[in-house]
């Protein structure tokens, strides 16, 4: 049976005025869809093979390509829209599942964008934090419930002198921390998902800005061991490439349970992706699916849990912290409560709209909650119940700009991990053609013609001018509520005010609606 | 300090911006859309991307200190420029012999034959502060630094 042809998505309109007909686009589009006539030395797009990537129209140099959505229209429908019949024709005609890439499209309500911070006016002074020191430091990992000092330092044995705080020693013993110069991490992008030289990028500006990032569950490449004291290693379902040295040469590891983009299902990566470097990393054969099982095989229950956190704990001697990564589901607050009671230092959680590079589109659009909503009823619970301090939290999922993060951090995180943000910083336009591994951008591919396309020196320049972009934005805004540091702000949702949300969104979220005064 | 233009191949994605940039750079109007429509003789690029299979990088004259190029010139039009270090050709003096061409050891002088028959080669764009190709480079697969 022919295929059915079904109006292209997007529309690649060519300015024949402008056109040069130099080439860069039919030799830089992974999809083939221009192409060069020499008899009439004229360049012609195929519109039906164009995912929108805008790669082309980016690098055209007399700006003569333009992507438009495809006007063609369906007759009105608010229930049956285009997307709908496009995808019911897709599985007509292949009888599969639909694949997507990157987070949840729908419009779900974004509550960061009901959300308001508090500014200082009158009653309190706001600080400049171009003038004045501002505190984004920031440490993940277990705090202790209470601390011994003493006193007995040489110094303050002498008479009349006031003791400093040089004279007092800490008794209690500490647990391990990561030390973050910003409240911000990236997510774990594992090596096999992304290219290398995305992986190696991340790695830098990791490094350049004093945060970290994680490496998903595509083990450590060999390249990459130098960036281990900014690497979170993690364990998940398939254990791939978890092996002594992976787990020594982290700063801290991270057992992965679920990602927002798919939560309750596994991973798969394809085996045209496995290639020599990855088949060593993940320690796989070369051209075998990489699959990770939806539920570690291990791990029923939060005793079992508690087992691998102790078995990592032990396998690392105690010396960095070990987390829990989770995706933001229905009962997310007695399950990170059961984490942390666990001895999880950390719990990160990867709400609805995290991404993924390749997820069924089913799941990623109706599967999980809020990352919002699943914040506040975490941090909401872990106080109820006395533990907060025992392990940090991370946002996850959908973090978009600094006020994202401050948000989250006022709704009661410690630290958020950016993913998608991160891969716009070097490129991306969010096609959600990841699955795909053809991506323009050298970033979701392993084609050895298109991950040289990423010059690991743009991308580290790119990730830390965003970070330290975000970190300025973040200043400014707390020195506004007169707050000069990040610990200041955690947590305190009085900063915070909802416009626009029902009064059980406010009670979730557990702020005032805008308006009413402290 | 003589600035050299360095080649980085693994980060070349073959998109032969440089050689767009390149040909606007050396044609009468510097303007991209004349350049590659209504111009005559027809503007060559001095850069070349070589390609076989993923491998590709940009060449360009080497600007080498012993260029066989200026001894094989019979009329004397490569010259050397003092200040810069780089090998020019004098398209007044060239008369379109070929001996640079057969004697460059990498391949970068080509044959301009569309007016006046001279040979065409990389000025490292006399003028501008940085060559157009380092400048446009997407990917910053060339680039310009003082030699090594």
């Amino acid at each position: 049976m022919a295929k059915r042809p079904t109006p292209t998505e997007f529309i690649i309109e060519r300015d024949e005025g402008k056109c040069i007909a130099c080439q860069v686009c039919v030799r830089m589009c992974s999809n083939d869809a221009h192409s060069y006539d020499p008899e009439t030395d004229t360049v012609t797009s195929d519109s039906t093979k164009c995912v929108g990537c805008h790669f082309c129209e980016t690098i055209c140099p007399t700006g003569a390509i333009i992507i438009k959505r495809n006007p063609s229209e369906f007759k009105l429908n608010a229930n049956w829209s285009a997307q709908v019949i496009r995808n019911i024709t897709k599985q007509a005609e292949t009888s599969g599942v639909l694949l997507t890439g990157m987070g949840c499209d729908k419009p779900y309500p974004v509550y960061w964008d009901h959300i308001v911070l508090n500014a200082s006016q009158v009653t309190n002074p706001s600080i400049d934090p171009l003038r004045e020191p501002m505190e984004l430091r920031t440490y993940i990992g277990r705090k202790p419930d209470r601390i011994e000092l003493t006193a007995h330092s040489p110094q303050s044995t002498e008479k009349n002198k006031i003791p400093s705080a040089m004279d007092y020693r800490l008794l209690t013993k500490l647990s391990p921390q990561l030390k973050l110069e910003t409240p911000i991490l990236f997510s774990a992008m594992s090596y096999g998902s992304i290219s290398l030289n995305a992986c190696i990028s991340l790695a830098r500006a990791a490094k350049e800005i004093g945060t970290f990032y994680n490496t998903g569950e595509g083990g450590l490449h060999k390249d990459l061991y130098e960036y281990g004291a900014h690497t979170i290693v993690q364990v998940a379902s398939g254990r791939f490439g978890v092996h002594r040295e992976y787990l020594e040469a982290g700063a801290a590891i991270e057992i992965k349970i679920g990602q927002g983009a798919k939560p309750g299902i596994g991973g798969h990566l394809p085996g045209e992706k496995v290639s020599e470097e990855i088949s060593q990393t993940r320690m796989i054969p070369v051209g075998t699916d990489a699959l990770s099982p939806a539920p570690h095989h291990d791990i029923y229950s939060i005793e079992d849990l508690k087992q691998l956190i102790f078995a990592l704990k032990e396998a690392t001697r105690y010396s960095k912290p070990v987390g829990v990564k989770i995706s933001a589901v229905h009962n997310v607050a007695p399950i990170a409560s059961g984490i942390v009671r666990a001895g999880a230092d950390f719990v990160a959680i990867d709400g609805l709209r995290g991404g993924t590079g390749a997820a069924p589109t089913v799941i990623r659009d109706n599967v999980g909650i809020p990352i919002e909503l699943a914040i506040a009823a975490v941090d909401n619970r872990l106080r109820e119940e006395g533990i907060r301090n025992q392990a940090s939290l991370i946002a996850a999922g959908g973090i978009r700009s600094s006020s994202d993060v401050i948000k989250a951090i006022a709704l009661g995180a410690d630290a958020v991990y950016i993913g998608t943000a991160a891969l716009v910083a070097m490129g991306c336009n969010l096609c959600q053609r990841c699955y795909t591994g053809k991506c323009n951008w050298g970033i979701a591919t392993q084609d050895p013609y298109l991950t040289k396309r990423l010059n690991p020196d743009i991308g580290t320049r790119r990730l830390v001018n965003l970070l330290r972009a975000w970190s300025l934005e973040i200043k400014e805004m707390l020195g506004g509520m007169g707050i000069n540091a990040i610990e200041s702000l955690r947590g305190n949702r009085e900063q915070l005010r909802g416009v626009g949300l029902s009064d059980t969104d406010l009670k979730l979220l557990g702020i005032k609606p805008a308006g009413e005064a402290w | 300090m003589v600035k050299r233009i360095y080649i980085r191949e693994e980060y070349c994605m073959g998109c032969r911006l440089c050689e767009v940039h390149c040909l606007v750079q050396h044609s009468k109007t510097k303007n991209i859309i004349k350049a590659y429509k209504g111009e005559y003789p027809k503007p060559i690029p001095r850069i070349i991307v070589e390609e076989k299979g993923y491998v590709s990088f940009a060449l360009q004259c080497r600007h080498c200190e012993d260029a066989p190029c200026l001894e094989a010139c019979i009329t004397g039009a490569m010259y050397r420029d003092k200040k810069t270090g780089a090998v020019l050709c004098d398209e007044d003096k060239c008369i379109g012999c070929w001996m640079c061409i057969m004697v460059c050891p990498f391949g970068v002088i080509s044959r301009n034959i569309e007016g006046k028959k001279i040979a065409s080669k990389c000025d490292l764009c006399v003028g501008e502060e940085v060559p157009v190709c380092v400048k446009n480079c997407p990917n910053e697969a060339i680039v310009c630094e003082e030699e090594k």
